[in-house]
């Protein structure tokens, strides 16, 4: 990939950095790195900065990036010049501590509703999916959707879903879910169109922490069948 | 000090202008969804900008003061009454205990505000004290009013002078307007058909629209060839291309990311026109620069500083001892 990124407007008060347009985990390495090296050592008017899959968000308040500009170049062109600098110094690993978290899933029918249609897509018993999905370490690559839902991969080539064409109007808190090769989990009861294969009774979202999701852009996770 | 709910309403929540700080861990920044008329609310009592304001829908509550405060109504006209006899928005007023603030019928917008000198005493969540209704988490609660709540006032003594906002700084609400909009990232996959399309012809909003997004119904619009992309950033305003074909606008709920194409997002200054529509009304989309749309913003950022400015200057001269 080398040092190609583009930086697009989203508005007026935020900036989207692509460093390009794919699930890996060498762009996703970049983009956490950046999002951090932007925290630690913000512009003017910086509000925040958070990773998504091969992109960061980088949000501001235009009043105080006026304010303190010296040009009279528009709000986003200065912002994504500061931004162009940093990119260039920043490093292409973070230097967040991984963490890796062992998570209990309990792959009971009740628990897991689609895992029978998913293992018959794949050709494969029931058995042979769950050791297949638990042998794998997975990598969180992005926080979003609900408060605490980690997007996770990449899930085994064989085990790959399609999502639901009629999406369940309620999945319950702590199911595991399989959509393409990513794999999350629901960290409160919510409409989704995930295929369910399990469920974890472990808090994903820590509403009363100051870091109120137990996961993190860069953690990886294990399940452990329970 | 504070107000009885002795109606909820539909689903009326404590916002302010968002929670910050948290979209790494997917905490959306949430907020009102017509910061205009809750912002100009706000300058009216002399509130600071991000004083949380009660966001209402129509049905809108009805509410009992517990004590004798001033307040002001913002955003939608839905024929506001204060114990009965009808009150014009806009304006700070006083109300005694025991008056009783209601709303008779929508006539025009969707959303209005109560703002009330000194705020609300509502739970901080991460750094905010709006409603995240999917975490069930700050505002009063972490949910909607109910009947029978009271919510509490920060501390104010202050009697009300007279003061009204000029029309010309509310947005001038329409159920068909024309807002503006600049290019969004993925703006180049539509067809040149399609890019006019979506500049010369109108759309309804749908019914299924809510506080995370409107959708639109109307001429279907394509890609040049099929796109896929990956989850990435989105903002309250984003257009995003459905695979149907169809648009939707992501308003104050939205989520942190999203993984269809931005095609345009409409700017601040026209955001509360969108807020304000309802099913059935009709929206259209002109194109403008960038440069054009934070001369835009900043212009109002001005006129808001003056009106707030100048209400400080009157309440403190009708409060000095």
């Amino acid at each position: 990939m080398g040092s190609g990124f583009k930086i697009v407007p989203l508005g007026l008060d935020a900036v989207s950095v692509e460093f390009g347009d794919a699930i890996s985990i060498d762009l996703n390495e970049r983009v956490i790195a950046f999002a951090d090296a932007i925290s630690a050592d913000p512009f003017p008017g910086f509000v925040e900065a958070f990773p998504a899959y091969s992109s960061v968000t980088v949000v501001f308040d235009p009043r105080v990036v006026r304010r303190t500009s010296t040009t009279t170049e528009t709000v986003v062109d200065s912002v994504s010049k500061a931004l162009s600098e940093r990119v260039d110094a920043a490093a292409s690993r973070s230097s967040y501590e991984r963490r890796i978290l062992e998570i209990q899933v309990d792959f009971s029918p009740s628990a897991g509703p689609d895992l029978p249609e998913c293992a018959k897509r794949s050709g494969l018993s029931i058995a042979d999916f769950i050791r297949i999905f638990t042998a794998r370490e997975y990598r969180v690559f992005m926080l979003g959707f609900l408060p605490g839902f980690a997007y996770m991969g990449i899930v085994d080539k064989e085990l790959e879903q399609p999502r639901r064409p009629d999406p369940r109007s309620r999945i319950e808190k702590g199911s595991v879910g399989i959509a393409g090769r990513q794999t999350g989990i629901y960290p409160l009861a919510s409409p989704g169109g995930w295929q369910i294969v399990g469920r974890t009774y472990v808090e994903m979202f820590l509403p009363r922490s100051d870091r109120p999701a137990l996961l993190a852009p860069g953690d990886r996770v294990r399940f452990i069948q329970s | 000090m504070g107000m009885l709910i002795l109606k909820p309403g539909l689903l009326a929540t404590f916002q302010d202008l968002g929670r910050r700080g948290f979209g790494r861990f997917g905490v959306n920044p949430g907020g009102v969804i017509d910061t205009a008329a809750a912002r100009i609310a706000n300058a009216l009592c002399g509130n600071s900008d991000s004083e949380p304001v009660l966001e209402m829908n129509f049905p809108a509550p009805e509410i009992k003061f517990t004590s004798d405060c001033v307040f002001v109504l913002s955003g939608a006209d839905l024929d506001a009454r204060l114990n009965g006899s009808p009150i014009v928005s806009g304006r700070l007023r006083s109300a005694s205990v025991g008056d009783v603030v209601s709303f008779a019928g929508r006539r025009s917008g969707a959303i209005a505000y109560l703002a009330v000198r000194g705020g609300f005493l509502l739970e901080d969540w991460l750094g905010s004290l709006g409603t995240n209704l999917a975490a069930g988490m700050g505002g009063f609660h972490g949910r909607a009013v109910r009947k029978g709540d009271q919510v509490e006032f920060g501390e104010d003594h202050s009697a009300a002078p007279r003061l009204i906002a000029s029309h010309t700084l509310f947005p001038f609400y329409t159920p068909f307007p024309t807002v503006r909009f600049v290019r969004g990232p993925e703006h180049e996959i539509m067809t040149d058909r399609s890019a006019e399309v979506l500049r010369k012809i109108t759309f309804s909003v749908s019914a299924n629209s809510n506080r995370m997004g409107f959708r639109l119904s109307g001429p279907e619009l394509s890609p040049i060839e099929p796109f896929e992309m990956i989850s990435s950033g989105v903002n309250f305003g984003t257009i995003q291309l459905l695979p149907d074909g169809r648009l939707i606008i992501l308003m104050a709920d939205h989520q942190t990311t999203g993984g269809y194409p931005r095609i345009a997002t409409i700017i601040p200054t026209d955001l509360p026109l969108v807020a304000q529509l309802v099913p059935g009304d009709k929206i259209g989309f002109h194109e403008v620069t960038l440069e054009d749309a934070e001369n835009l913003f900043f212009e109002f950022e001005r006129d808001l500083n003056l009106l707030r400015t100048a209400c400080k200057f009157k309440l403190d001269a009708q409060n000095r001892p």
